[in-house]
């Protein structure tokens, strides 16, 4: 598998996501938010958290409109994969490739905290190593995670079964404690936790390598 | 021409902020303040001096990338 991690100025996960990746079996390429194109053969295009373009405007929105955004949503509308992982997750909202938006969490603070969060359906590339209704623990840390989305796109959600992840204990006010959703093919996921903070021994537990394994297992099959 | 770009948050949409302005003010004893709302503004310095065309792009601006839509509302003053 060969995965791209885009980096913006004020990306600050991407480091973490490539190990991640890496952890797992995967090439890794960086590639810098003024590139135009994704390098030919990328499987997975990872956009990490952070703080793109100092969250000017609204959370992602600049990154967005970044030229590589561009090529990634191409490679998502070519049926390519991609994992948004919370300033990610803002990103890909704001480009269109995933429904709602993330607004300020409900409490206005930012929230730093390892939460329990239930697998929704192990139904997709990101999530078929884990077991359907499993309670995983993987850290969070956004002021912007509080979902947010209309009533028929909500029900579009659950219809489709494309809630990937809910929080067990809502931290921050997501509408339906959602916590990450899937595209419409199932390859593009987003979501506020961050898989890459719990994906060594050493960070407390693996569960959120576990993610970066569904992605070579997809592969694998596919 | 300039522009002023009004962006707020739709209504239906929790305003987090907007509730925690109006605690704010009830503490510092302005009573009867039912509800507080934040928004932008945003000051635009145009080349266009087509009043009709200023409009139209900017409503465009609004589209792209000023306002997100699913939950905000904008309006735009041309001057």
């Amino acid at each position: 598998m060969h995965a791209a991690v885009i980096v913006f100025p004020g990306s600050n996960c991407e480091r973490d996501l490539k190990v991640a990746f890496e952890n797992a079996g995967a090439k890794v390429s960086m590639v810098w938010h003024k590139d135009t194109e994704i390098p030919a053969g990328v499987d997975v295009i990872g956009v990490p958290g952070g703080f793109s373009f100092g969250d000017y405007l609204r959370c992602g929105a600049i990154a967005a409109n970044s030229p590589i955004c561009r090529s990634v949503k191409a490679h998502a509308d070519k049926g390519g994969y991609v994992l948004g992982v919370c300033n990610g997750f803002q990103v890909l909202t704001e480009t269109g490739l995933l429904p709602g938006i993330l607004l300020r969490n409900a409490g206005l603070k930012y929230i730093c905290k390892a939460v329990d969060l239930r697998v929704e359906t192990s139904d997709s590339p990101f999530t078929n190593r884990y077991q359907d209704g499993a309670t995983i623990t993987i850290p969070i840390a956004h002021n912007e995670g509080n979902y947010f989305a209309d009533e028929a796109t909500l029900a579009r959600l659950n219809g489709d079964n494309r809630v990937a992840f809910r929080y067990v204990d809502n931290p921050n006010g997501a509408q339906e404690s959602i916590a990450g959703i899937l595209s419409e093919n199932r390859r593009v996921l987003g979501m506020m936790p961050h898989p890459e903070r719990m994906a060594d021994p050493v960070h407390g537990n693996t569960e959120g390598a576990t993610l970066f394994k569904s992605l070579i297992n997809e592969m694998a099959v596919a | 021409m300039k522009a002023r770009v009004h962006v707020m948050l739709k209504n239906g949409v929790l305003d987090p902020q907007g509730e925690a302005v109006r605690h704010a003010l009830g503490s510092l004893g302005f009573d009867g303040v039912e509800d507080v709302r934040q928004g932008k503004v945003i000051e635009l310095e145009l080349a266009e001096d087509d009043a009709a065309k200023a409009e139209a792009t900017v409503k465009d601006m609004c589209e792209k990338l000023l306002a997100n839509t699913v939950i905000e509302s904008y309006s735009v003053e041309i001057s």
